[in-house]
């Protein structure tokens, strides 16, 4: 008996044609774009040598930046998250005068230059600015401090969990919370029970942006943070700083732990959210 | 368990639509009650008033003696099956079903073992052992249907409530619920009120049909009430076919025309009147007195029936009649036509 031996395959060839122009085009501009400029990047790591990554990776000023990046950006896209949902929440569910108003002021942050938020942003949050004065009082300084990061970093995160949780808001059916109130549902239990959960795969992905987007954040932060090393300093910076003193390959292994963190995070989130989808289906 | 629902002359307006104008219905405990009617009649309006998803603009809706007008969602204990079932996707069935048991106050939520009683006699009733794991995107439309029920049934409902039960499944599963539900409903008898569009469908399952028409009642009664003696045109037309004849009643006989087609007239109907005749209510037959002359101009199978469509003189549209086994006439032929059974209506 002979088998015939399949010749290996890329892929099943779709009935709709195009399938390898799109693909061929796809891995040359992701090519082009991404993947070189980060193997040139890994390359110039690791031409630093050995000792010399571990020397910069463990040093307390690399570690205490990387350290401000990535939880300010934690924090940064939880308060936006929560923020963010109801504030999408409140656009879609209610009629009042202004709303349209709201709904474009949302995407601000995305269109403003980031330097131009960053010097608003410290001159209001700063000891004698509008906001930072109400909190001079109690001894609680915003500017120039990790807090005037996180409020850099929450600003520009907005928008990301408003967009994508918005349509799917836009998308629940009604149906369902009426026949929850009918089975005798709180208006708390058809919060907590049917209608966050429908809509936790959304929030998911508009905190991984706005996660995503608060890490690699420079322009905004640096007016506002005061860039203390160890205290008020952020990895962009302190790669740009170790540009500018020419330790290129310094810059590019600190680049280098901030993409590996970050490729990681948002890998793993990823695979939660398709185990999700798996199980609800994508109805 | 089962309560009498009365409904007082029901007013509701959607912003300068009025959806219900003057509704009164009153539904027996443990009765199957459907709401019929064409899209835009009220029907649904209705069933959401009954359920307190809406406010009446004016009227009452009594459960038993009780006005429900101050009472809240969980106090009405309704069963409401909605017409894309609402199941909570991110429940398993088990957890779907249980949602209403465990939403109760503290003090009256059964323990768990209860609910979990509870869940599996539910899930027998509706025959759906052992899916209780299943998430609800990961059913059929009738089995999500079936779940839907079975969640309105765990809160032990006053009343059950069915927005179009059968309206998204296909032909095949909609006959087979059909006959379970109706006799799902033989067992546990709740007082029941579906809405529907199909007058088929209506008039199997329910014990009474409610026409509506335009926001107002047309006619409540028993299926062969309804079907047989209509009380106004539009609920003879839109329960099956019927054929329109405009005729002139003097004394006892219906004239077309100049001529006489329906005799025995017993209704004091004098002057120009319009004569519904349903398609089986039309008999080819030879020289009669009371007789229609027409040309067959066309023949059509319809699973079991066969029908000719008769051209007649005078009147525009052909007429629908259904063919006795034995008749067999050729298209072209000129055949007689005697009508054995109409409805007379005043001209409007």
């Amino acid at each position: 008996m002979t088998t015939a031996a399949t010749p290996f395959r890329w892929r099943e060839p779709s009935i709709l044609p195009g399938f390898g122009l799109a693909l061929g085009t796809t891995l040359t501009a992701l090519s082009l774009i991404v993947l070189i400029p980060l193997a040139a990047l890994f390359i110039k790591a690791a031409s630093a040598g050995p000792a010399d990554i571990w020397a910069v990776a463990t040093s307390p000023r690399t570690i205490a930046a990387l350290r401000l990046s990535f939880m300010g950006a934690l924090i940064a896209a939880l308060v936006n998250a929560v923020f963010g949902l109801i504030l999408a929440w409140v656009l879609v569910r209610y009629e009042f005068p202004g709303r349209r108003l709201i709904d474009a002021a949302v995407d601000l942050p995305f269109a403003l230059p980031t330097a131009v938020a960053g010097i608003s942003l410290a001159a209001i949050y700063a000891p004698n600015g509008i906001v930072g004065s109400l909190f001079a009082p109690f001894g609680i300084k915003i500017a120039y401090t990790p807090l005037g990061v996180m409020v850099a970093l929450i600003f520009i995160g907005l928008p990301f969990v408003v967009r994508t949780v918005q349509p799917v808001l836009e998308e629940l059916q009604s149906d369902v919370e009426e026949a929850a109130a009918l089975l005798g549902a709180s208006r708390a239990r058809t919060i907590f029970r049917v209608v966050l959960p429908q809509v936790a795969p959304a929030l998911l992905t508009g905190f991984v942006l706005a996660f995503a987007r608060a890490v690699g954040e420079y322009g905004s932060v640096i007016f506002i943070a005061g860039n203390v090393p160890m205290v008020s300093e952020i990895a962009p910076l302190l790669i740009v700083i170790r540009l500018e003193q020419f330790d290129y390959a310094g810059a590019a292994v600190v680049a280098t732990m901030m993409l590996i963190i970050s490729f990681a995070l948002i890998l793993s989130v990823n695979l939660i959210q398709a185990h999700a989808r798996r199980r609800l289906g994508d109805v | 368990m089962s309560v009498a629902v009365t409904i007082e002359t029901i007013e509701k307006r959607f912003e300068n639509f009025p959806a219900l104008r003057g509704v009164s219905l009153d539904i027996q405990p443990g009765e199957l009650v459907a709401l019929l009617g064409p899209s835009g009649s009220g029907k649904t309006t209705l069933l959401r008033l009954i359920a307190g998803l809406e406010q009446a603009d004016r009227g009452r809706v009594l459960f038993g003696e009780t006005d429900t007008h101050d009472l809240s969602l969980r106090e009405r204990r309704i069963g409401f099956v909605f017409q894309h079932y609402a199941l909570f996707k991110t429940m398993n069935v088990a957890e779907n079903i249980a949602f209403g048991l465990r939403s109760r106050p503290h003090r009256a939520r059964p323990g768990e073992s209860e609910i979990r009683k509870r869940v599996s006699d539910l899930l027998e009733l509706v025959q759906l052992q052992g899916l209780e794991k299943r998430y609800p995107s990961q059913l059929s439309g009738g089995q999500r249907q079936r779940v839907a029920l079975a969640r309105a049934l765990a809160i032990e409902p006053r009343v059950l409530l069915l927005d179009e039960p059968f309206g998204a499944l296909d032909a095949r599963v909609r006959k087979d619920l059909r006959g379970w539900l109706r006799e799902l409903h033989g067992r546990t008898g709740h007082t029941t009120v579906f809405v529907t569009h199909d007058q088929e469908e209506a008039l199997e399952l329910a014990d009474r049909v409610a026409i509506l028409n335009d926001g107002k009642i047309e006619q409540v009664g028993s299926a062969d009430d309804v079907y047989d003696h209509p009380a106004t045109p539009f609920v003879c037309e839109f329960l099956g076919e019927a054929n329109k004849l405009p005729v002139k009643v003097v004394g006892s006989l219906a004239f077309f025309g100049d001529r006489p087609v329906l005799g025995g007239i017993t209704q004091n109907q004098g002057g120009l009147a319009s004569l519904y005749v349903r398609p089986q209510h039309l008999r080819i037959v030879d020289e009669t007195p009371l007789a229609l002359p027409g040309t067959v101009e066309h023949l059509r199978r319809n699973g079991p029936l066969r029908r000719a469509e008769v051209a007649v003189e005078g009147l525009k549209k052909r007429l629908d009649v259904d063919l006795a086994s034995q008749v067999a006439p050729a298209i072209g032929e000129r055949v007689r036509l005697r009508i054995t059974h109409g409805n007379l209506f005043a001209a409007a």
